[in-house]
């Protein structure tokens, strides 16, 4: 394997008293699509927000082991510059109460941007790149709650985009969608492969399968099998995943 | 730059933020500075169970007896009253009253609690005080009686809305389960729903007391404001508070009158802290 | 056996029995004030200065001197009162030091609104030489209201979608801006009816300003914040208790123009809640 974009070693979340990850250890590779699959409370999403340290706005949240971005010590960095590096889309589409332009817009203004031609340039990229612009550039100054909920989550994906990460993390991004928004979603990912590390958690085991070029199974905040997808579905180690994958639990 | 610029604003965030703590220990910090210099003059004892009222006399005589039994005389005339009252239709509006009753009359309640003391004193002086004085056939109808009515009357908004939060509070299926064994909907609420929210209707009554022993204006308007030990409900009284308040602006700064007041201040002070800690911790009770 | 029928029936009856006990005098009241202290009401009452010891002529001095006692209240209180609410709901972790400060702000609601002023006149008019002035009323005032300008503002925060927070957070948006940009402008109407509430209740008290600024009788107006000032309570307080004789028109107008004043800004701050209640996007 090339250098990792992730690596992560005996990685442990404590939530209270509760566990939540138990001595997690894996590599991401850069510019894959790793799938993370496994039945709710597994841990999947408490990992993917290890990534870019959302889980420390959790105040009873402690963490033990190392995760390290091409090369660095990721828990030691500036938070702010992380979540810049690393951006997410989250399981709902979580537009904010702005217009569709002002949302994709916003985190390029945060980070300093004034000037109006940039920033204009900035948003019909990223809105191009999530497959939104042909849709909403007639209405940028519509409210973004207008979109329809796939149209949303495009727009969440461009917002992402917009602050021009290395790195997207996707919580579930269709588990409100219906197959035709799902599928576009779907498709904006796998042509974002090229240009961008994306780690995905989903409970829907075909997603992990159309998309995923590796594909990890968690269980009660262990990882349990990582492998190529292919020989994931086809022919697991462990036989919890194949249960797993086979519909017999979660 | 900019991370410089958070960080005084977060350091700003945090000191606004216990601010309150400061001004609650300001606030005690000064009423002591200033009262209890008068403790020079009178002990303790003689202050807090003196019979005799008399600031101005030579020497003057400070025994708040009289303002303090004045305070509890009427603070639990107005408790008979607002706290059998106020319960009442704290029950009959979270309960019983259909949807759009519910509405306009909690609306009614909380047009009561902005109403400002001030105008419901004037209103008391001009309606409740001749009624008083004419049911009773009393040479005055500024009584402790009408100060009680008065009272319970402002303390009601305070015990009517937290009692109904109470209310509110209890867990749907105590009462679901309460009406599956067949119970009728007043047994419910007698036998389940009110012990249910004790505590909380507890701190409604505690916090309507607190209410009633603070107010001021309206209570030193038809009172009578008599600094004598009261025999009945039926003569003038003076409370603590309207005390302070009547008698504030020709005490001398520095003198002993001006001490004394502000020792009652302390008094007040000790007064509705304990009944808001202790209203809090029922509170607290009740949301584990 | 008794009929549990008719015990919820008698039971009922009494029920309602206290809640009308409760709402109709608040009713009459309010009936009374309007109908004896609306004719009254004329641009002359309105704008002109008392006459004759108060017994006739306008409340106009009253008026302004509310106006200056109550700006100067929510100068004070707004910053402050709107930071702690941030700090409460933003930063305070689940510690002893967000107990006490919380059990401070329930105290502060809960002092009698006589001991603030006699914390004011010891504070502000003594200790810092303001004299019995605007300055001193205001900011006693500002205190007493900092509790209602704090609980309804974190009342407003709270209610901004946690999610719209982890967002602009995952943006690599630091903190302080998330909550100027996204969690300060989606509380912006609640902040306003807390706001303006908590004017009303400043409007309306007397006690706090008896010995920090309130004048018996001060015919122009107050030319800076050290002046001492008219205020439209403690007016309605001397001219029903201190000054005999006052021609019953005066005091009901005295009345229904502060009872107006109140009870205008309950309804406003009552319509921009429900307002924004109906137009929430989330």
């Amino acid at each position: 394997m090339v250098d990792p974009k992730f690596d992560i070693k005996d990685l442990s979340v404590w939530f209270g008293h509760l566990q939540a990850l138990k001595k997690v250890t894996l590599a991401i590779a850069p510019n894959e699509i790793l799938s993370i699959i496994g039945p709710s409370n597994s841990g999947k999403t408490t990992f993917l927000r290890m990534l870019n340290r959302l889980n420390a706005l959790n105040l009873s949240f402690r963490v033990e082991g190392e995760i390290r971005i091409d090369g660095v010590d990721l828990l030691r960095l500036d938070v702010e510059a992380l979540r810049k590096r690393v951006g997410m889309v989250f399981a709902l589409p979580l537009s904010l109460p702005l217009s569709i332009y002002d949302n994709v817009a916003y985190g390029v203004r945060m980070h300093g941007e004034k000037n109006k031609k940039k920033l204009e340039g900035r948003v019909q990229a990223a809105l191009e790149e999530a497959y939104l612009w042909e849709e909403v550039k007639d209405r940028l100054q519509e409210s973004a709650f207008k979109l329809s909920g796939g149209q949303q989550q495009r727009l969440c994906i461009a917002r992402t985009l917009a602050v021009e990460p290395e790195v997207i993390l996707f919580d579930e991004p269709c588990s409100g969608l219906d197959p035709i928004s799902t599928a576009k979603v779907e498709d904006a990912m796998l042509k974002l492969k090229s240009r961008y590390t994306i780690v995905l958690v989903t409970n829907n085991v075909k997603q992990a399968a159309r998309v995923g070029d590796r594909t990890a199974f968690f269980l009660n905040g262990e990882l349990i099998e990582l492998d190529q997808t292919e020989k994931i579905f086809t022919a697991p180690h462990d036989k919890r995943t194949e249960d797993y994958i086979l519909g017999k639990f979660g | 730059m900019r991370k410089a610029k958070e960080f005084i604003v977060e350091k700003l965030i945090l000191t606004c933020g216990v601010a309150s703590i400061f001004f609650v220990a300001l606030i005690f910090l000064f009423l002591m500075k200033e009262g209890l210099a008068v403790f020079k003059t009178v002990s303790l004892s003689d202050f807090l169970a003196g019979h005799k009222w008399y600031p101005i006399s030579e020497p003057p005589q400070l025994g708040i007896l009289p303002l303090i039994l004045g305070s509890i005389l009427v603070t639990i005339g107005a408790a008979i009253i607002s706290i059998p009252i106020g319960v009442g239709s704290a029950i009959y509006i979270a309960e019983i009253a259909p949807a759009w009753a519910k509405e306009v009359l909690k609306a009614g309640v909380e047009l009561l609690a902005a109403i400002p003391s001030v105008v419901l004193g004037f209103v008391g002086m001009v309606t409740l005080v001749p009624l008083v004085k004419n049911v009773f056939n009393l040479p005055t109808g500024l009584t402790a009686l009408s100060g009680s009515i008065m009272l319970a009357f402002m303390a009601m908004p305070t015990i009517v809305s937290v009692a109904e939060d109470a209310l509110y509070s209890v867990p749907k299926n105590y009462k679901e389960g309460a009406f599956a064994l067949g119970a009728t909907q007043w047994q419910t609420i007698w036998r389940v729903m009110l012990p249910a929210s004790s505590s909380g209707i507890l701190a409604a009554v505690m916090l309507g007391i607190g209410r009633v022993i603070g107010e001021t204006m309206a209570v030193m308007m038809i009172t009578g404001n008599a600094a004598v030990i009261p025999k009945t409900i039926l003569v003038p009284v003076r409370t603590l508070t309207a005390t302070v308040a009547a008698e504030m602006g020709e005490a001398v700064v520095g003198g002993e009158h001006y001490f004394a007041l502000f020792a009652i201040g302390i008094v007040l002070f000790m007064i509705s802290f304990m009944i808001n800690v202790t209203a809090d911790l029922f509170l607290h009770k009740r949301q584990r | 056996m008794r009929n549990p029928y008719r015990t919820q029936k008698i039971a009922f009856f009494f029920l309602l029995l206290s809640t009308l006990l409760i709402v109709v005098p608040v009713g009459l009241i309010v009936v009374i004030i309007i109908q004896k202290g609306l004719p009254a009401i004329n641009w002359q009452f309105l704008s002109e200065v008392p006459q004759q010891g108060m017994r006739a002529g306008g409340i106009f001095p009253a008026i302004v001197g509310t106006f200056y006692l109550v700006s100067g209240a929510i100068l004070f209180a707004l910053p402050i009162g709107l930071l702690a609410a941030v700090y409460l709901t933003e930063y305070a972790k689940d510690n002893l030091l967000t107990r006490i400060i919380k059990l401070a702000i329930v105290n502060l609601a809960g002092v009698p609104s006589v001991v603030y002023g006699l914390f004011g006149f010891a504070l502000f008019v003594v200790f810092f030489k303001f004299g019995a002035s605007i300055l001193s009323g205001s900011l006693t005032l500002g205190i007493m209201i900092l509790p209602v300008i704090i609980t309804t503002s974190v009342e407003a925060l709270e209610s901004v979608p946690a999610s719209f927070r982890e967002v602009s957070l995952s943006l690599g948006v630091s903190k302080w801006q998330t909550i100027r940009n996204i969690v300060l402008p989606n509380a912006v109407p609640g902040i306003l009816t807390g706001t303006i509430l908590g004017l009303g209740r400043a409007a309306g008290e007397t006690a706090p300003i008896l010995f920090t600024v309130a004048a018996f009788y001060l015919p122009q107006l107050p030319a800076s914040i050290f002046d001492q000032a008219m205020a439209l309570p403690y007016h309605l307080y001397v001219i029903s208790t201190q000054v005999p004789n006052v021609d019953e028109k005066v005091r009901y107008g005295t009345a229904f123009v502060l009872l107006a004043l109140v009870l205008s800004m309950n309804l406003v701050a009552i319509v921009i809640r429900s307002k924004f209640r109906k137009k929430k996007k989330w």
